[in-house]
């Protein structure tokens, strides 16, 4: 057992579910007791999505506890088949499902022979995968699961495109700027003129999968979705993965002359280094941010960097390289992956953590006492605590976090929108500091209009008591109010009694 | 409105129970606000802990006063010995936060795997001298509010049976009196006791905000009527005493196991009363009250009139509207009854579980108001199907559906109103002066769409939905 307030990656089955619900017609039937539907929640919530979540429960309650699931669980995925025709129906166990150790495959198979649809259980230990671990199994699972069905019917695809194209692998809903980073990467495709073949699992199609040896290469944006697909697919058919997070200047350059060289050994014969250039110099503002005066007042000033394997070693990288902050320690809660954050990492700062202890993390901040803390929302409350200031650079978040404008941190303009967080947080700092010193604002004090604070009449204990309750924000108008209602009816003490009789007569 | 059929009488239904609701370990998030010096421990697994990081919210990063054990491998295989890694992690507790009471919230997987915490409390209490609470809040079980019901019942246990007594205040019945009658002079609560009618002791159950405390305690003092004591209390060393023949009354509508457990392990008397929601149900809660203590209401039937008069401006945006409960937290007959004498006609009531019992004079009253509206009886659902609820709604058109956060935004993008239910939960509703800020939730879609009505932005998905 551990005492635990907070995590920063969700239980398995939040992983599954965010692989199927991001693929076209695809459900998934949660084998899970009331209440665990909570994804929906989340993704109606936070992605502000439109359509209902493809996600339904085969409900675990007392009589299953007693005799099993029996026929419910086949029941749930034929009768969600009839009614929505889904392409494929993912059968999702959950940490109660792994405990009561039901023959789920078993439902699998059986269900299987009445369902149009195809039918998956998804291959997920609750007790050994978190939500990324389980999300990376189940894309690989679902992808090879088509090919093979492909293959068996003889419909795989044999050749190549014609131009040089590309699988831009792990895309999903509920991820951390996704959908930007997506449009980002099919823009920077298409200056390099290089076809996309398909975006997988976000608005795919599971038809799709079949065509993905099609590709030149795959490329995979994050370190924790799409790696083990792109594995699958470099060993069944030699396609090339490359796996280079082109966030930041630097690595974004890195990731297209890697691009240059897949595709140039397969006989494109393409020529990068102009494009990028270009780009690196004029378009992305963030090199020349570099130089400018701006960036050279943030040298050597301290920072930390908490998030998941990919964004917190870009962040580091591009502190410490492209901005010539002192990055004093960098951490992820990736502890499976922990060997490859400290390879990227260790030489852009003093030391790195690896923990998913948020007291541990609160600490380490508190310790360092940094002028900005890059970090997630859990980071983000602790610098408000501390007065450091915080930019979200990495899940868990809120629905803060899934902005309507355009805000890649992906590619050329990631670049630029990443500049902006990084800066403005450092200024703000900056700006507070200069306001603790030369006494603040001006215009701290509140004028108050009409009935003014100090008055004649009374409060009593418990009016008083009372008053105190109500939220600070509404405080000064309650009393004002309550003031004014005594003041008309000739009240010279107000009690509680008053002060709800005031709530009831201006109807607030 | 055209009525085509009425029926005479409440029609219940049952579905299949595939609904979308909160877990009831939710109850912990105001439960921990409630009682200020408790400590809540969830025994369960990531699954839980996720539920709670996200519905709570901001509430999380307030260093909250409740935690999770998470059960890990080892604990479900029986490796790890439980009472040994409970009293671990409550010792840490206890050095750490201090608190009056542990109560540990038993989840799915502690029901599994078996796990004895009724067992295990006694013993581990005596060990380190802290009282831990135990109730099985568990999915497997209940619907989100039946949360507290869990452990409001288990606290129930937990009350004094007899009024401490001490020398010099042999006059003060209990802990809560002596507090309010605090830096008071003697003959001031002797003048006090006088205002209030000589009844027998009456102790309300269910978790309100402090304000709403208050406002209902005075409501009752006009009466005459003392209260002398709230399950739950500020502080768990405050809860009320409970001797045999005390009178108990209820405040929300999903409390039927603690009604349950006061009046056959604690013997009181349970006052089966509609619940104090909005004016009408706060007036007959107060009615049925006075009546059992044989006292004449007083100005009850001005105040109400009163508070309806206040409340038109809101009453004439709902007026001959229609509204669907999909259902998930039990206060649906309660608001549904309410919403009928605002002059909306109700197609359905969804609710996760119904005890006919416990709610008796509530759905006396729904029927009574619907007469008397001339509008017809909604159908009951008990554990309703969602996916069915869904059709219905596309079938009836509802001109508001007060649902689950799951299905409100792809309502909306439908065309259809929505009112997001848990708000009711976390709102204050509860008498005549909270009326308005349950009309304010309800009313909110609708003054929405009056603000936007001219920009021609009803349906925001390209298709006709399939679901």
């Amino acid at each position: 057992m551990k005492l635990a307030y907070w995590m920063y990656a969700g239980p398995a089955h939040i992983g599954t579910l965010r692989i199927a619900s991001s693929f076209k017609n695809v459900h998934a039937i949660m084998h899970a007791p009331l209440g665990d539907d909570y994804f929906n929640v989340m993704r109606s919530m936070l992605s502000r999505e439109r359509d209902f979540t493809p996600v339904t429960t085969s409900v675990v309650d007392r009589n299953v506890l007693a005799r099993g699931s029996q026929e419910k669980v086949v029941d749930n995925i034929t009768r969600k088949d009839a009614e929505e025709h889904p392409d494929l129906i993912v059968l999702t166990p959950t940490c109660t499902s792994s405990i009561l150790q039901e023959d789920l495959h078993n439902f699998v198979e059986r269900a299987r022979i009445e369902a149009k649809g195809d039918v998956l259980l998804a291959d997920v230990n609750h007790y050994r995968a978190n939500e990324l671990q389980a999300g990376d199994r189940t894309l690989h699972q679902i992808v090879q699961f088509y090919i093979e069905k492909a293959r068996k019917k003889g419909e795989l695809p044999t050749t190549k495109t014609e131009k040089p194209s590309v699988n831009i692998i792990g895309i999903s809903t509920l991820g951390f700027h996704n959908n930007h980073d997506c449009t980002e990467l099919k823009k920077l495709m298409g200056d390099l003129g290089i076809e996309v073949n398909a975006v997988i699992p976000e608005g795919a199609s599971v038809h799709e999968l079949k065509n993905l040896p099609k590709a030149w290469f795959n490329l995979v944006p994050y370190r924790e979705l799409g790696l083990m697909t792109a594995n699958y697919l470099k060993t069944e058919f030699g396609t090339p993965c490359i796996d280079i997070t082109p966030m930041g200047v630097v690595e974004t350059a890195r990731c297209i002359r890697k691009i240059q060289q897949v595709i140039n050994e397969q006989g494109a014969n393409v020529d990068y280094e102009e494009y990028i250039n270009e780009q690196t110099l004029y378009v992305s503002q963030a090199a020349w941010f570099s130089r400018s005066i701006d960036c050279q007042n943030l040298t050597g000033k301290k920072a930390v960097v908490f998030g998941d394997n990919t964004h917190a070693a870009a962040i580091t990288k591009i502190l410490s390289r492209e901005m010539g902050i002192h990055v004093v320690w960098a951490g992820t809660y990736c502890k499976y992956d922990a060997d490859w954050f400290r390879e990227q990492v260790s030489e852009y700062c003093d030391e790195v953590l690896i923990t998913d202890d948020h007291g541990a993390i609160g600490d380490a901040i508190a310790r360092v006492e940094p002028s900005a803390i890059f970090g997630t929302q859990m980071e983000r409350h602790v610098g408000k605590r501390l007065d450091i200031p915080c930019g979200v650079i990495a899940a868990p978040i809120h629905v803060q976090n899934f902005p309507i404008g355009y805000k890649p941190f992906l590619g050329y303009e990631g670049t630029n929108q990443i500049t902006d967080l990084i800066y403005n947080s450092f200024t703000l700092g900056m700006e507070d500091h200069l306001l603790e010193i030369f006494g603040g604002h001006d215009t701290k004090e509140v004028i108050t209009k009409g009935i003014s604070a100090e008055s004649d009449l009374n409060w009593t204990k418990d009016g008083l008591a009372e008053l105190n309750k109500i939220p600070g924000f509404v405080r000064g108008k309650v009393k004002r109010n309550t003031e004014k209602f005594a003041r008309d009816r000739g009240f010279k003490d107000i009690s509680a009694e008053v002060l709800y009789a005031a709530k009831e007569a201006v109807g607030a | 409105m055209t009525v085509a059929q009425q029926p005479e009488a409440l029609n219940f239904e049952c579905e299949t129970g595939n609904y979308h609701t909160f877990c009831p370990i939710s109850c912990v998030a105001w439960l921990y606000q409630k009682i200020e010096d408790s400590f809540f421990l969830v025994i369960g697994t990531k699954t839980c802990g996720y539920f709670l990081q996200n519905a709570m919210g901001v509430m999380i990063f307030a260093e909250p006063r409740y935690a999770m054990a998470e059960l890990e491998e080892g604990d479900i295989s029986a490796q790890l010995n439980d009472y040994e890694e409970l009293k671990r992690l409550c010792e840490q507790i206890k050095r750490d936060r201090n608190p009056s009471v542990i109560v540990w919230i038993g989840t799915c997987t502690t029901e599994i795997i078996k796990m004895d915490l009724e067992g295990l409390a006694p013993k581990l209490e005596g060990e380190i001298g802290i009282p831990i609470v135990v109730a099985r809040a568990n999915g497997l079980d209940y619907a989100f509010t039946q949360g507290e019901d869990t452990v409001l019942a288990a606290m129930a246990n937990r009350c004094p049976s007899q009024a401490p007594v001490t020398e010099n205040e042999k006059s003060d019945r209990n802990a809560i009196q002596k507090l309010l009658n605090f830096g008071k002079k003697k003959e001031e609560v002797i003048q006090e006791e006088s205002e209030y009618v000589d009844h027998p002791p009456l102790v309300l159950f269910g978790s309100l905000p402090d304000p709403v405390v208050t406002q209902l305690t005075l409501e009752l003092k006009k009466q005459g009527i003392k209260v002398s004591g709230w399950l739950p209390a500020k502080r768990f060393t405050e809860l009320p005493v409970l001797e045999e023949g005390y009178y108990v009354a209820g405040v929300n509508p999903f409390l039927s196991r603690t009604a349950t457990t006061l009046m056959r392990r604690r013997k009181c008397k349970l006052i089966g009363a509609p619940f104090p929601i909005g004016p009408d149900g706060t007036r007959a809660w107060i009615e049925k009250i006075c009546s059992v203590f044989g006292i004449t209401p007083k100005g009850l039937e001005e105040r109400e009139a009163q508070i309806w008069a206040n409340l038109e401006d809101y009453v004439k945006l709902i007026r001959g509207k229609s509204v669907f409960f999909m259902g998930d937290n039990l206060l649906e007959v309660s608001l549904a009854r309410f919403l009928v004498r605002c002059g909306m006609t109700v197609h359905e009531v969804g609710i996760p579980y119904m005890d006919k019992r416990y709610q008796a004079a509530e759905l006396a009253m729904l029927e009574k108001a619907c007469q008397e509206m001339g509008v017809p009886l909604p159908k009951i659902v008990e554990k309703p199907d969602n996916y069915n609820q869904v059709q219905r709604i596309y079938d009836l058109k509802p001109d508001l559906v007060i649902t689950g956060m799951a299905h409100a935004n792809p309502l909306e993008a439908r065309g259809i109103n929505t009112k997001w239910s848990v708000e009711f939960t976390f709102a204050q509703i509860h008498g005549f002066s909270n009326a308005r800020d349950i009309l304010e939730l309800v009313t909110r879609p609708l003054r929405r769409n009056n603000n936007l009505k001219d920009l021609g932005w009803d349906k925001l998905v390209r298709e006709e939905a399939k679901i």
